[in-house]
């Protein structure tokens, strides 16, 4: 008797719960179909005509657009700039991320802000800063001209405008993961004897090192197809001080598509694999990356 | 002397953790020297152009146009950002479809992807010989170099500040919550216009003005599908490049000053969101 | 409301959590259901309020088949474990939601939504604090502002899942007897989740005992602690010890003795002895007892805690005596025999039979002592 009553309505009432918290079919169907097509939209066709345009012509076109003279020193050139940018601001953001995470100091949040100052500047203005620095106008420029020192329209002009750009990358992934760590292991680690240098290495590094690859990823990413700042730096001096980016609107200028394409295919190549490893990263050590990320 | 260290004015608190002096040396000379005396000589630059010479240049036709084209464009972009990214936000924590991870993942590909690569493929795209622009120009559509197309470039610019800001906090919703407007009898469609959503509200305009700040000053993306006429789809970005290569120095940094200031203020203003957000609500956006 | 729950199956994938549970819930009863974690107490709370649909079985309020009607048409009243206010909402906002979302038809006017919340406010002793944010309330506070908005929308039943669970032990305690007074002027049917037997036996006019998915047994506090149904319940309400114990013609024998007790209608056989520490009585010269040395000794509270080795094969029995008359007991050995006890035999295939018979010994010992 009390099996036939619950059989019997053991279908009927599974739609009422479901009403409850969530959408109906029909709008849960919908608003995926909406957020796919936007993503496809705005997101993979992009990506996917950068690989499409470069390929127009066939692979033979393609590689030998890559080996020009041009576009091999581009490479080699923004390849160089990401090597001195990235490590200057990994050691700033460890230092930065040590004072600002172990400490507790007046105008630390003051600090904080002015360390983000860089994301909310136009990439234009950033290099326009270094050429009102520099610049055959400044102060420092003819200065540093006598001496035969160039910086504008040259690698350290270059540099300089990288690092300002990805100046908080490092630091602002580590800073949300140290304070969160705490300090309690570095104080056992001190009460055991260890030196402040031994601390860091043997307890402080490992337990940030995924957070550190994490932030390094990014702030290579960006030193690598920085754009708007190192174009007001670099002069467009062709074989000299022109980076990949650089190359591509160059080149696209010239209406010459498939090399433009090709320089710009090899820069989302770049961008997919950063995408991967910051993926498997998230996957991986989500609890050892900082878990408030916005940039 | 150990009373009056109790009383005096400390500018640490003291700990057993050593470093502090390298670290916060390290920290403040790398930041003197690369964010703040370049910044600094911008601000003292245009100061010393004075007063009045600094608001003409400022208020210069064709500048005034850009500053505005620049504005105008990101504020539109950042509205359809809000709009699409808090869908996409919603269907990526919510839902379960083929391929979630992938699209997932894809959301950062602005982050990752240098600005002149997708300026190039959004105008190889949205011109009229495009895939899309093909497919409008029929109808009288144009995106590439009009305003439009700086929208376009914009939207996929800043697409990633909303959904990233939005998505944890919607992760984080409990789903008692939920459960609560139900058996107080709101039907699905009250409950999320009148409890999710106003939850979301903070971090909503946060990722809204991030999305907006980084359309104001965005260069790479914008000038190869923008068309760049000056006084109709003509940046501001742009402008201080020509006024450089023009030499006139003093235009540039004017202009560079007034989108500071602006940008500042969106700083001001999404800090102001969050701690607003903080003290009522008890949570950050 | 009456509210009546008519063998009601649960599975969570193959999970059962509820096998065939059925229980009346009388109008204007205060009922408690208490249980381990695991136990399906939760779920039968929220089948209840429609947040889950049954595999099986029905649900009435009153007359009215309710299983069919979804949780924002049962009309019922949830207070949630972490209170689930809305924190974009001021106090005021949160209590008015369930009236502002009726459809107009059967909405109040707005002055008149204004005016019931900020009575409920009164009601729970939050005047004053209608334009706060639930962010600015201490715990004892929200959990309040959740009775207030639970109780907006007139609920048939008001169901609260853990009520007190978030709270620490001070707070705790004043929010149970507010509960009780809340309830007894209000007088809504009302079913509290709940895993602490204090707050169940305190609070409730019945409590269900439930263990495994089924519920175990039913009735008033008094009756759950004095006479338990099931071993189950022997030992998870109060401090209780057990003995495996034999039957022979009736007399029940631990050990190579017998104890002093009969249950005459027994069959022989073996059997578990439940009793009460408390439930005992000292014996000088043990002609038939319980006796053991006392390996320990702890003055708890008003009495006295000994902690007896009946022998190596049993565990320790604890048993509580007058300090007085414990003193002279210390590291000696203590003879004593059960007051109150019930036995229950080894076989479980048939429950319903054995507790019955498990039952009517412990009456007979009962009126025999």
């Amino acid at each position: 008797m009390a099996h036939d009553v619950g059989s019997a309505s053991i279908s009927a009432p599974s739609t009422l719960v479901t009403a409850a918290t969530s959408e109906t079919r029909f709008a849960r169907t919908t608003l995926i179909v909406i957020a796919l097509a936007f993503v496809a939209l705005f997101l993979l066709l992009p990506l996917a005509t950068v690989f499409i345009e470069a390929f127009r012509k066939g692979p033979a076109e393609f590689f030998s657009a890559l080996r020009d003279a041009e576009t091999f020193s581009a490479i080699r050139l923004t390849l160089l700039v990401a090597a001195i940018a990235v490590p200057l601001n990994l050691v700033f953001g460890v230092a930065a991320a040590w004072a600002i995470a172990k400490f507790e100091f007046k105008g630390k949040a003051f600090l904080t802000t002015l360390i983000d100052l860089p994301f909310s500047v136009s990439p234009v203005i950033s290099g326009l800063v270094f050429v009102l620095l520099f610049g055959s106008h400044s102060l420092l420029g003819p200065v540093l001209q006598s001496y035969g020192i160039q910086i504008l329209f040259a690698v350290p002009g270059l540099v300089l405008a990288t690092v300002f750009v990805t100046f908080p990358f490092v630091a602002r992934e580590l800073i949300p993961l140290m304070q969160e760590q705490g300090t309690s292991d570095e104080e056992a680690a001190l009460s055991l004897g260890a030196t402040g240098w031994q601390t860091f290495w043997h307890v402080t590094l490992p337990n940030i090192k995924w957070g550190l690859l994490y932030g390094v990823l990014l702030c290579n990413a960006r030193a690598m197809g920085e754009f708007g700042a190192v174009s007001v730096v670099s002069g467009h001096i062709r074989g000299q001080t022109n980076t990949m980016p650089l190359q591509v609107e160059i080149l696209y200028n010239e209406y010459n598509f498939v090399a433009a394409f090709a320089v710009a295919a090899l820069l989302a190549l770049l961008a997919l694999v950063t995408l991967v490893l910051k993926t498997a990263l998230e996957l991986r050590y989500s609890d050892e990356i900082a878990a408030s990320r916005r940039h | 002397m150990a009373f009056r260290n109790s009383t005096r004015w400390q500018f640490r608190q003291p700990s057993v953790i050593p470093g502090f002096g390298l670290a916060l040396g390290v920290t403040l000379t790398w930041l003197t020297l690369i964010v703040l005396i370049p910044l600094s000589g911008l601000i003292w630059r245009s100061s010393g152009l004075g007063w009045s010479k600094f608001f003409a240049l400022a208020s210069d036709e064709r500048t005034v146009n850009a500053l505005t084209i620049s504005f105008g464009t990101a504020l539109v972009a950042a509205v359809i950002n809000l709009i699409f990214g808090v869908v996409l936000a919603w269907v990526l924590v919510r839902y379960r479809f083929p391929g979630k991870r992938i699209i997932d993942a894809m959301v950062d590909l602005p982050f990752a992807l240098p600005t002149a690569v997708a300026g190039i493929a959004l105008t190889a795209l949205y011109a009229p010989n495009g895939w899309i622009g093909s497919l409008l120009e029929p109808l009288g559509i144009k995106i590439a170099f009009t305003p439009a197309g700086i929208v376009v470039a914009l939207v996929f610019v800043g697409l990633p500040f909303v959904v990233r800001t939005v998505q944890p906090i919607m992760e984080e919703i409990d789903k008692e919550v939920e459960e609560a407007a139900a058996t107080l009898g709101a039907n699905r469609y009250q409950t999320i216009s009148r409890v999710l959503l106003p939850g979301l509200l903070p971090a909503g305009l946060t990722g809204f003005a991030l999305a907006f700040a980084r359309g104001v000053g965005e260069y790479g993306s914008v000038i190869f599908i923008a068309g760049n006429l000056p006084y109709v789809s003509e940046i501001a970005p742009l402008l201080i490049i020509i006024r450089l290569e023009e030499f006139n120095y003093p235009a540039a940094t004017a202009i560079a000053a007034v989108m500071l200031l602006l940008s500042f203020l969106m700083l001001l203003v999404i800090n102001m969101i969050q701690s607003w957000s903080r003290r009522r609500y008890g949570n950050g956006a | 409301m009456e509210v009546r729950v008519q063998n009601i199956r649960k599975e969570f994938g193959r999970f059962p959590a509820l096998d065939d549970v059925s229980l009346d819930i009388r109008s204007g009863e205060l009922i408690a259901l208490l249980g381990p974690s695991g136990s399906g107490k939760t779920t039968l709370l929220r089948l209840v309020a429609g947040l889950e649909s049954p595999t099986g079985g029905m649900i009435f309020f009153g007359d009215e088949d309710a299983s069919k009607k979804s949780v924002q048409e049962r009309n019922i009243g949830f207070v949630f474990q972490h209170y689930a206010l809305f924190r974009h909402m001021t106090v005021l906002d949160n209590v008015a939601f369930g009236l502002k979302v009726r459809p107009t038809n059967r909405r109040p006017p707005a002055a008149e939504i204004r005016r019931r919340a900020l009575d409920l406010l009164d009601l729970v002793q939050l005047s004053g604090l209608e334009k706060r944010y639930p962010a600015q309330l201490s715990g004892g506070q929200r959990q309040r502002v959740a009775l207030a908005r639970a109780m907006a929308v007139e609920p048939n039943v008001l169901l609260l899942d853990e009520p007190f669970g978030a709270l620490d032990a001070q707070v705790r305690k004043e929010l149970r007897r507010w509960l009780r007074e809340i309830h007894d002027r209000t007088g809504h049917t009302t079913i509290f989740v709940t895993h602490d037997q204090e707050e169940a036996l305190e609070l409730a006019d019945r409590v269900v005992v439930m263990s495994k998915g089924a519920i175990e047994q039913v009735g008033t506090p008094d009756d759950i602690y004095d006479h338990p149904v099931s071993p189950f319940v022997y030992g998870f309400i109060g401090q209780s010890n057990c003995l495996e114990v034999s039957l022979s013609s009736g007399e029940i024998w631990f050990e190579d003795r017998p104890i002093g007790l009969r249950a005459a209608s027994e069959p022989d056989g073996s059997a578990t002895l439940y009793f009460r520490p408390h439930d005992i009585e000292l014996i000088d010269g043990c002609g038939g007892c319980l006796a053991g040395l006392v390996t320990n000794s702890r003055r708890v509270a008003g009495t006295r805690h000994l902690e007896l080795d009946l022998g190596r094969t049993h565990p320790t029995v604890e048993i509580e005596l007058p300090p007085e008359r414990a003193a002279a007991a210390d590291h000696a050995r203590i003879a004593f025999r059960p007051t109150k006890w019930t036995l229950f035999r080894k076989e479980e295939k048939l429950p319903e039979i054995q507790r019955s018979v498990a039952t009517q010994t412990s009456e007979l010992a009962r009126t025999g002592t």
